[in-house]
C-alpha cells in the first residue's frame, strides 16, 4: 500500500533522513529527558526549544489499538480499502504513539498488545517511512 | 478595526476558580434559525451569509427588541463543514456583489466576518462590541456570556453558521495530493496513513468496549432516541428533509467508516445558521421570551501526549470538565434536569456524560444506561435535542434545545418526565470544548 509522498520540512527533516537510512529517531528533550511525537519546535513539557535532539529508538513497540478503515479521505489509499490502521506504542516510552497499516496482518485480525518491529517502506516519491510488522 | 478572537482569559479552563462571578446575571432570550440544506445551491439568496442574516433577524424578532438596541455581536468566523474552496477555484462574483462585500470575496460564502454582517445588516446601527469565538457555537456562547457579564455589551447577538459545498467531506485539498509535507505526514491529523475524521473516536470507543466489555450494538437505543428527538426538532435537517426514523436494524446494518464507527456514528454535514440573543439579566426580564439564565461556562483544553488521546486521557479530561462545570455553577450532577452534551461523533457522547456523572453514572456505565428509558418522557432524558445525530452537523442543537426546554417552548420535544430547571450543553470534543449551564431561574 503506497502512501502519499513526503517532502521533509525543516522541523521533521532529521526524522525523514533517518528513515531513509532505516533508522527510527524520535524527538527528545535532554533537559526533561522526555520523548515527544509528533515533533514540534519546543518541548511540550518545559517549553524550550534549546534542548531538543533526535534520539535513536530500538524499533520495538506494542500494538495499542486499531480500527479498520473502510472510507479514507486520502485518495491514494482508497483502492486498498478496507485496511488496518493501528496505533503502536514504543517500548522505550508507551506514551509515544505511531501509526501503522500493519503490513502482513490480515484485515481486522489485529493482535492488540502484540509486539511489533519497525520496517521502512518507500512512499510515492521514494521517501521512506516507518511502518510496523508483528514480531516473530 | 477588524474583529479579534476572544483572549484566553475569557475561558474558564481550570478547576478551582470558584463560582462564576456572573452566575445568573446573563440570560439567553431570543432564538433564530435559518432553514437547513444539505449543500449550497449556488444562488445568492441561499448563501451561508444569507442564512446568517436570516437567523440573526429571527433572533432579534424572537426576543422582541429593536435592532438598534443590539450593541454586541459574537460569531465563529470559521464556517466550513469540511468543504474546501480550493485556491484557484473561480469565485462567483455575481454572488459576491449581490451583497456588500468586504475585501475578502469569500466572506459570506465560505467564511464569515462580523464586518461582513454589519455591512449587510444596516439595521444594526449600535453595535460597538464584536468578537470571535472560533470553533463552534459552544465557543461563541462562552465568549458572549463572558462579554455580557463583564459589561462589554449588554444586548448581544451570538451566531454560528455553516457552509457546505459540493464534494465529499475532506476529500479535496491535501487528501488528494500526491505529496505532502513532512509535518503533515506524521502529524495528528489525517496523515498519510489515511484516518477518517472519526478515526480517533473509533479508537477510543474500541478501547472503551474492550475495557468495559461493551459492544457497538449497545449504541442502537441511543441512536434511535437521538433521531427520534431530532425528528421532533422542526429546525433540524432530518425533520425538514428526510423525516425517517432510524431503527436499530438500520443502525446495525450501516456500512463502516472506521470500524467500530459506522456511517450513522458520523453526523451529516449541512448548511444552517443559528443565532441567540443574550442580554444582562436585568434587560432580559422585559423582553418577549422568558430569560434562560447562565449559571456558568467552563472549557476543557486537554492535550494528548502523542498522536491520539488514550481512554485514560479522555476520562481524566471529561472528569475534570464535569468538576469545572459544577463548581462554577454552584451545583451538583443531581441538579441537572437533563443533559445536552455533544454527540457528533455519536461514539463519544458517553465520555461526556460519564465525566459529568449524569444520573450517578461512573466510567463504563453509559452503554448500559442507554438500554434503559432515556426518552424525553422518562426520568433520565439523554440528549433531548437529538444532537447532531438527530438534526445534522451544527453543533448547536443542544444549546437551542436547552434554551427552548427551559423557556417551555420545545413543543413536541419537551421533556415530560422531569421538570426542566437546570441543564448543561456543550462540546465538541471530550478533550477540548466549551460548556454552558442553563437555568430557568437566576440562582
Amino acid at each position: 500500500m503506497v502512501k502519499q509522498g513526503v517532502i521533509p520540512d525543516d522541523l521533521t527533516k532529521p526524522f525523514w533522513e533517518a528513515a531513509n537510512e532505516e533508522r527510527l529517531v524520535i524527538q527528545n528533550c535532554t533537559a526533561c529527558n522526555r520523548l515527544q511525537h509528533p515533533p514540534v519546535a519546543t518541548c511540550r513539557q518545559c517549553g524550550s526549544g534549546d534542548n531538543l535532539e533526535w534520539k535513536g529508538m530500538s524499533g520495538r513497540a506494542k500494538i495499542y489499538n486499531y480500527t479498520v478503515v473502510y472510507d479514507t479521505p486520502i485518495r491514494m489509499l482508497q483502492d486498498n480499502q478496507p485496511f488496518n490502521l493501528a496505533v503502536v506504542m514504543l517500548d522505550e516510552d508507551p506514551g509515544i504513539q505511531m501509526y501503522s497499516h500493519l503490513p502482513g496482518t490480515p484485515v481486522d485480525e489485529v493482535p492488540v498488545g502484540a509486539s511489533v518491529e519497525v520496517i521502512f517502506e518507500a512512499t510515492a516519491n521514494g521517501q521512506k517511512v516507518p511502518e510496523w510488522r508483528v514480531a516473530g | 478595526m477588524t474583529t479579534q478572537n476572544a483572549p484566553a482569559s475569557f475561558y474558564r479552563t481550570t478547576e478551582g476558580l470558584g463560582v462564576w462571578p456572573h452566575k445568573g446575571k446573563v440570560a439567553a432570550v431570543g432564538i433564530g434559525h435559518s432553514p437547513t440544506a444539505r449543500r449550497w445551491d449556488g444562488t445568492p439568496e441561499n448563501t451561508m451569509g444569507a442564512n446568517s442574516i436570516l437567523a440573526l433577524r429571527r433572533a432579534i424578532e424572537d426576543a422582541g427588541v429593536s435592532p438598534d438596541q443590539i450593541d454586541g455581536l459574537v460569531i465563529d468566523p470559521v464556517t466550513t463543514t469540511g468543504a474546501h474552496w480550493d485556491a484557484g477555484d473561480p469565485i462567483p462574483m455575481d454572488v459576491v456583489n449581490y451583497y456588500n462585500p468586504t475585501d475578502d470575496p469569500l466572506d459570506g460564502i465560505a467564511k464569515l466576518s462580523c464586518e461582513w454582517l454589519l455591512k449587510n445588516m444596516p439595521e444594526l446601527t449600535n453595535v460597538k462590541f464584536t468578537m470571535y469565538g472560533t470553533g463552534c457555537m459552544s465557543h461563541a456562547i462562552v465568549v458572549a456570556a463572558q462579554a455580557v457579564g463583564d459589561g462589554l455589551t449588554n444586548t448581544c447577538l451570538v451566531l454560528k453558521s455553516w457552509h457546505n459545498l459540493e464534494g465529499r467531506y475532506n476529500q479535496a485539498g491535501v487528501s488528494a495530493a500526491e505529496d505532502v509535507s513532512g509535518s503533515y505526514a506524521i502529524g495528528p491529523g489525517r496523515t498519510i496513513w489515511g484516518p477518517p475524521g472519526c478515526f480517533g473516536t473509533a479508537l477510543q470507543f474500541a478501547e472503551y468496549c474492550r475495557k468495559y466489555g461493551k459492544s457497538h450494538d449497545m449504541m442502537a437505543p441511543f441512536m434511535a432516541n437521538s433521531r427520534r428527538n431530532g425528528l421532533l426538532f422542526p429546525e433540524g435537517y432530518w425533520a425538514q428533509h428526510r423525516p425517517e426514523q432510524l431503527t436499530a436494524e438500520d443502525y446495525l446494518a450501516a456500512r463502516w467508516i472506521a470500524k467500530p464507527a459506522s456511517l450513522f456514528d458520523n453526523d451529516i454535514p449541512v448548511m444552517v445558521s443559528a443565532a441567540y440573543l443574550f442580554a444582562t439579566a436585568e434587560r432580559a426580564k422585559d423582553m418577549k421570551q422568558k430569560p434562560v439564565y447562565i449559571l456558568n461556562h467552563a472549557s476543557s483544553r486537554g492535550t494528548a501526549r502523542s498522536l491520539t488521546p488514550t481512554l485514560d486521557e479522555i476520562q481524566a479530561e471529561t472528569g475534570s470538565t464535569g468538576r469545572k462545570i459544577f463548581e462554577g455553577a454552584g451545583i451538583t450532577a443531581d441538579d441537572l434536569s437533563f443533559e445536552n452534551m455533544y454527540d457528533g461523533f455519536a461514539l463519544f457522547h458517553q465520555f461526556h456524560i460519564e465525566g459529568l456523572g449524569y444520573r450517578g453514572m461512573k466510567f463504563g456505565d453509559a452503554l448500559d444506561f442507554y438500554q434503559t428509558d432515556i426518552s424525553i418522557e422518562g426520568p433520565n432524558p439523554v440528549l433531548p435535542s437529538g444532537g447532531n445525530i438527530g438534526s445534522g452537523r451544527s453543533r448547536f442543537w443542544m444549546h437551542t434545545d436547552c434554551i427552548q426546554q427551559l423557556q417551555g417552548r420545545a413543543g413536541a420535544r419537551s421533556v415530560t418526565g422531569v421538570k426542566p430547571e437546570i441543564a448543561v450543553s456543550g462540546g465538541p470534543m471530550p478533550m477540548g470544548g466549551n460548556f454552558t449551564v442553563w437555568s430557568a431561574s437566576p440562582d
